[in-house]
């Protein structure tokens, strides 16, 4: 019973509003580095709202059920990610066997979700991105899976999240050796990818594929595409704070600290998106494959020698 | 169903559409978008495909060749949605009004909700419409 209070609370409700706001943090900036004012904070929360009241229209031609159920997987995995994350992250005890590999496993869903949606919509465009993501999660998945190696190596080789953070509490964060900072730096790339942000938003690129893989979409499938994609704006940051950073604590003046930290990491994701220019496809899969994994194969390696 | 129109009303995302225009109407949508004007601030974003879109900007005079388009594109537009015309071009045909390639104007082909004249419009004369077409719509949704 616990577990749905949890799922709920934690998994859907904090998730979204943080997710929300996040999102409106990341239009904020944007607008402020191009000189601009930008939206005001409840922007993408009417958006939502907004969405939920359109029409919805299948395409002509297009498979009904995945169309329709893509939105859903991917949602339905990005709240089960982010529960765990919140169990682990509440009370280090909640943890079991290989709940990192569920996380890591989890986190390709809403990917998948996209994919799945884009092929199912009969549209020429859409089929385009949705490859372009396929290719792209093979890129990424190989130096993301390296660098999430190199905590369970400092911890002791556990592959349990909530060891990997009372590890943490008492030896200081990951990020602070060597191999941590190395792994970060790929980390943070990967999950540029995994939101599929400039410089990697090669499924959507608005100016040749106009929305990539969800063009078809409108209405409350586009909403919940939309929400799936604000509230992994959270767990993804929230994923890479709680394995290079200690977690985010909710105690005294460590909240703030933590709140500060998720913050900066969104600033950055968002620096990075608005000083850049796209890369093409076979770019993107040879920066993953050349320059990413061998940092991450470096970090590993200075990890085992327990730098 | 006031919900849906006033949600729809902070966050319009437009998508316009070019049916034989100069060009010169684009270009001033687009110009409102710049950090000058900075529409985002109300919400309204440019929207790649018409599946996103609540307004639908119609530029130019309605040629025979883009008709066909217009339609499809304006029952591909989920609904609620709002059509402006902006421009001379698509208010009379402008200049074009003795063309033969320019048989109807808009308004005799799909419905239209506010009208922006210019040739081209300002970037203030289009927002200036836009804040007209929104009050209407409260109106609209006092009234019931
Ligand atoms: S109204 Fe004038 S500026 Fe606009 S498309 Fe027509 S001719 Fe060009």
């Amino acid at each position: 019973m616990i577990y749905v209070v949890y799922l709920i609370v934690y998994g859907f409700l904090l998730t979204a509003v943080v997710g929300l706001v996040a999102s409106w943090i990341d239009r904020k900036v944007t607008a402020r580095v191009q000189y601009r004012v930008g939206p005001p904070i409840l922007q993408p929360l009417i958006d939502i709202v907004k969405l939920l009241g359109k029409e919805t229209l299948v395409p002509k031609g297009a498979s009904k059920t995945a169309f329709l159920l893509a939105p859903l997987v991917g949602l339905g995995g990005v709240i089960l990610v982010s529960t765990l994350l919140w169990l682990n992250n509440i009370n280090t005890s909640n943890t079991f066997i290989g709940d990192l590999i569920v996380a890591v496993y989890l986190l390709t869903i809403p990917s998948i979700s996209i994919i799945m949606g884009g092929f199912a919509s009969a549209n020429p465009l859409a089929s385009i991105g949705a490859s372009r993501e396929m290719k792209l999660v093979l890129g990424y998945e190989l130096p993301f899976v390296l660098a999430v190696f190199v905590p369970v190596i400092h911890s002791g080789f556990s592959i349990r999240l909530g060891d990997i953070i009372a590890f943490q509490a008492v030896n200081g964060a990951i990020v602070g050796s060597w191999s941590g900072a190395l792994a970060l730096i790929v980390v943070i790339m990967c999950v540029q990818a995994k939101l599929a942000l400039v410089p990697f938003d090669v499924p959507e690129a608005e100016t040749e594929l106009a929305g990539g893989a969800l063009i078809e979409y409108s209405g409350s499938g586009l909403a919940v595409y939309k929400l799936m994609k604000n509230m992994l704006l959270f767990t993804l940051p929230f994923f890479v704070m709680i394995l290079f950073m200690g977690g985010f604590r909710l105690k005294g003046i460590q909240l703030l600290y933590s709140v500060l930290r998720y913050v900066g990491l969104v600033a950055l994701i968002t620096v990075i998106r608005n000083t850049n220019p796209r890369v093409r496809i076979d770019q993107a899969v040879r920066f993953f494959w050349g320059p990413m994994t061998i940092i991450a194969i470096v970090a590993v390696i200075l990890a085992f020698k327990g730098l | 169903m006031s919900l849906k129109l006033k949600a729809l009303l902070k966050s319009p995302w437009v998508f316009h559409l070019s049916t034989g225009s100069c060009n010169n109407c684009d270009i001033e949508i687009l110009d409102c978008l710049t950090p000058r004007f900075d529409i985002e601030r109300f919400g309204i974003l440019l929207a790649g495909s018409i599946k996103h879109a609540d307004v639908l900007l119609i530029t130019g005079s309605c040629n025979r060749k883009s008709v066909e388009r217009l339609k499809r594109l304006y029952e591909q537009v989920p609904k609620p949605c709002l059509v402006v015309a902006i421009g001379e071009c698509s208010m009379s045909r402008g200049m074009f009004i003795h063309s033969y390639n320019c048989p109807e104007p808009l308004d005799k082909i799909i419905p239209v909700d506010a009208y922006i004249p210019g040739c081209p419009p300002k970037p203030e004369a289009i927002i200036a419409g836009v804040v007209k077409l929104i009050g209407k719509v409260q109106e609209s949704i006092k009234k019931k």
